[in-house]
């Protein structure tokens, strides 16, 4: 597997913001996902649709891809069901606890130079860093 | 239903964008995690780039004040660094090494990738269902309480 990929990553993340700005031109809100899934747990008048859509536009990202052409990379997921099944939960209840994960944090906070989202996003990069050290190099899973 | 079609473009450009950057691919998202071993920096310019469009679109955000489509700008304005903040945005970090998957990427391959996306979603949504369980006054309490008894 080639690893090292500059230019579709840079490619990719030009598109992760523009739909970053898009959304908050258009409709004045933040594109932070863990934001936009946890807020139809506990839904509010009026804030259930462009939620709902949004998610929606996630969804057939795949679909609209492939049918442009485009071929989806390659997924490989290492992790055990076990340890699957402890990471989401740790992934949900943490994004809820914290406001936010890589897109609320990681690009819209530090696009806009917020302090909050700078700590954070040091934050879960380092314990992501020190996690997958401890993982791979350490327990050997 | 112009907030509603915008919000789902949105969202369609923001699924591309993690497909073609591979962000969606969790082995890739942990070789970046992965300093000590094989290192791969592909997704310091996934962040790079999304940061810098994002920050365009901050700045014309603020200068035009009203969105074109809503009727207010709803960003955060807290700027305070809480206890909250620093404890779930470690959580995170340790579930997100785990597994290389966090929201967005999970989300985006949920109908088109293998059966553990879905195994990953659902965990994902049941932590934010045990989130919303928790007491609001939850850690913060419990630290107050802490404190008391040892002044006691």
């Amino acid at each position: 597997m080639e690893t090292f990929t500059p230019v579709s990553a840079l490619a990719g993340g030009l598109t992760i913001g523009a739909a970053v700005a898009l959304f908050l031109v258009l409709n004045g809100r933040v594109a932070g996902i863990s934001g936009i899934l946890g807020g139809l747990l506990s839904p509010a008048r009026g804030e259930v649709g462009w939620r709902v859509a949004f998610l929606a536009g996630l969804l057939v990202a795949p679909f609209v891809h492939v049918a442009a052409g485009g071929v989806l990379p390659a997924i490989s997921i290492e992790a055990s069901p076990g340890l699957l099944v402890l990471a989401g939960l740790l992934v949900g209840f943490g994004t809820r606890l914290g406001s936010g994960c890589t897109s609320g944090h990681g690009v819209c906070g530090i696009g806009r130079a917020s302090p909050r989202s700078l700590a954070a996003t040091g934050i879960f990069m380092a314990t992501a860093v020190a996690t997958v050290f401890v993982t791979r190099h350490i327990l050997g899973i | 239903m112009p907030l509603i079609a915008s919000a789902f473009a949105s969202g369609l450009i923001f699924g591309l964008g993690l497909i073609v950057s591979q962000m969606v691919n969790p082995a890739k998202v942990i070789g970046f995690l992965d300093l000590f071993g094989r290192w791969d920096p592909s997704l310091a310019f996934v962040m790079g780039g999304a940061v810098a469009v994002s920050a365009l679109g901050f700045a014309v955000a603020r200068r035009r004040r009203v969105p074109l489509l809503a009727p207010r700008l709803e960003v955060p304005a807290r700027r305070d660094l809480d206890p909250r903040l620093l404890a779930g945005a470690a959580l995170f970090g340790i579930g997100w090494g785990l597994a290389g998957f966090c929201p967005g990427p999970a989300l985006t391959m949920l109908l088109a990738g293998p059966w553990q996306v879905p195994v990953f979603v659902a965990s994902m949504i049941a932590g934010m269902a045990l989130f919303r369980v928790m007491p609001a006054d939850w850690p913060e309490a419990a630290f107050r309480r802490r404190a008391s008894e040892a002044d006691g």
